[in-house]
């Protein structure tokens, strides 16, 4: 069952390219941007927004800042010239997504005998 | 090492007007730059100048020019680039040189111009510029007879030349957004636009973009600010940029906001498509391989931004009449506020098709119960009250204001809980729609001059 908001994964911004909208999602933990790399697709952010017609969505990865970058093509109704809705910018679609109720559970730190087990499991199998 | 601090102290026409003097005032910059022009503002700035010549720029400029006087005559070296020039750069820059004389009548004044295609659209177009419309694919010549503005988006070059003229105040007209801060670094380190200098005019890139919007890289719309962010004392962004170009994000000390990861990374991928390709006119930087540290607080280094080639081309904005549009808002309370504020925008609508106006497009909103993002994001309580904005457009400006007017009626033949009608009918302005297009580089020569 979806437990939390997008929000406690991530935090993001969102604006507008003509008339088209980029949602950038920043995970703030390493197992937090594996958790959206492997959940936060194209097609579930398209489902999401389904409602304000956009004709496709992309994501492209940015993960030297742990982000995925959704482009959202024909989303804004006409764009900042001539949309008649009051978020002509796509301002808040960032904020939108992020309530986004999703299936997570932060990972336990793992102790430090376990990770060392990893590490050596990880060693065994590259050699 | 020598380090070039540049200071952004406007993020758009309509910025904060003490930002720029405060930021120069504390900044201890050795330039700093000012963006007026959003992709709208052209179209506006060129309806304006063909009604009276001596307008079309970002007026604002000239105030703040003013207000900044003091503040260029304690800092001898201090320089200002800026895009204040819009549609009519030369202008602009006569009357900034008045403005500058007071200080320093013999600093000279540079204009970057050649970015507006306007005069010289048909000769294009006829030498087989079609200005292909970036999505659509249509030419440009389909809308030919409506265009109000076409401007090619220059970039650090012409800075560059203008600032080796030796002028303190270098006003353009269309320059890419970056290249406010590309033109000043490559001038500094005498960075040419060659293939050996493509990454570092990629990591002032990378910078120019990051202070491009102001406020919004050092705490504004960040997703955790909060009162302790003091917002009301927000420091505008200062890039402070070496030879290898690798920089630092800060703002001056003790001002609000804030300089951190999260801040700097909201920002780097802001109005962003594909990360590892941010076209400019200097270069397409990849915004991937760059490496965000917080170095200390409120400093945030911003290391190996790297280029990923040149185009050929300038981006082009041009945009053109598209009928006329208002949006009229009032207030409805509950209980049933959105329900009522709903039916209420449909009545609007019903009685103008009852008197023989229906509209190309309308959209009725219920602000408060979700519909900033219609059908996405749902109000889970009955409101108290909401806002109903009620937008139209259409080609016949007559049929928008008649539109203006069915908003009062509601106040005494609508549902209860109505009000909120205080700021009389809302304006009818004209849409002037955006069209992007890509011309060849060759195509455009940017002119520098000194006034």
């Amino acid at each position: 069952m979806p437990n939390v908001p997008l929000s406690q994964i991530a935090h993001g911004r969102s604006g507008d390219k003509g008339n088209h909208a980029n949602i950038a999602i920043i995970a703030y933990t390493d197992a937090g941007f594996a958790w959206l790399k492997q959940h936060l697709t194209a097609e579930v952010v398209a489902a999401y927004f389904a409602p304000l017609g956009a004709s496709r969505v992309e994501r492209l990865e940015a993960p030297n800042v742990r982000g995925l970058n959704f482009m959202l093509y024909d989303v804004l109704a006409g764009g900042a010239s001539r949309s008649l809705r009051t978020d002509t910018q796509g301002k808040t679609l960032a904020l939108a997504l992020l309530r986004m109720m999703v299936e997570w559970e932060e990972p336990t730190p793992p102790s430090s005998f376990s990770s060392r087990r990893e590490e050596e499991k990880e060693k065994a199998t590259r050699s | 090492m020598k380090r070039i601090r540049i200071g952004n102290g406007c993020g758009f026409w309509g910025d904060n007007l003490d930002a720029p003097v405060r930021l120069a005032e504390a900044g201890q910059l050795h330039y700093l730059t000012l963006e007026y022009l959003a992709e709208l503002t052209m179209s506006i700035l060129a309806v304006q100048k063909a009604k009276d010549g001596s307008v079309g720029f970002a007026t604002d400029f000239i105030a703040v020019l003013g207000r900044l006087i003091p503040v260029l005559k304690q800092q001898l070296g201090l320089k200002i680039v800026t895009n204040a020039g819009g549609m009519n750069p030369r202008v602009c820059a006569r009357e900034a040189k008045e403005v500058v004389a007071q200080v320093d009548p013999e600093k000279q004044i540079a204009v970057v111009s050649g970015d507006d295609l306007l005069p010289h659209l048909d000769e294009l177009l006829a030498n087989g510029h079609t200005l292909n419309h970036l999505d659509t694919g249509q030419p440009l010549s389909s809308i030919r007879d409506k265009v109000v503005s076409a401007n090619a988006y220059l970039g650090a070059k012409p800075i560059v030349e203008a600032l080796k003229l030796g002028a303190r105040v270098v006003i353009t007209g269309r320059v890419a957004d970056a290249s406010l801060t590309v033109g000043p670094a490559a001038h500094e380190f005498g960075w040419d636009f060659d293939d050996a200098h493509l990454d570092r005019l990629a990591a002032a890139t990378v910078a120019g973009h990051l202070i491009e919007c102001g406020a919004q890289a050092t705490g504004g719309l960040w997703i955790n600010a909060n009162d302790s962010t003091r917002l009301a004392d927000v420091g505008y962004p200062i890039a402070e940029i070496a030879e290898d170009g690798s920089f630092t994000i800060s703002k001056p000390e003790g001002t609000g906001g804030a300089v951190n990861i999260e801040t700097v990374s909201e920002q780097l991928l802001y109005e962003v498509a594909d990360p590892a390709r941010y076209f400019t006119p200097d270069v397409t930087a990849n915004f991937t391989t760059v490496k965000l540290a917080q170095v200390k607080p409120e400093v945030v280094s911003v290391t190996g931004g790297t280029a990923n080639g040149v185009t050929d081309t300038y981006k082009v904005s041009a945009a053109y009449r598209d009928g006329f549009m208002s949006a009229g808002t009032l207030v409805i309370a509950g209980p049933n506020a959105a329900w009522k504020a709903r039916r209420s925008g449909e009545i609007i609508l019903e009685k103008l098709k009852q008197a023989g106006f229906t509209f190309a497009e309308s959209n009725v909103e219920v602000l408060g119960a979700g519909d900033c993002v219609p059908g996405v994001v749902n109000a889970s309580a009955d409101p108290p009250e909401v806002v109903l904005r009620v937008a139209v457009r259409d080609p016949r400006k007559a049929a928008v204001e008649r539109f203006t007017k069915e908003f009062a009626p509601l106040v005494t033949s609508g549902f209860p809980g109505t009000t909120g009608y205080t700021t009389g009918r809302p304006p009818v302005r004209e849409v002037f729609a955006y069209w992007p297009a890509l011309i060849a580089k060759s195509a455009v020569t940017p002119i520098v001059e000194v006034v």
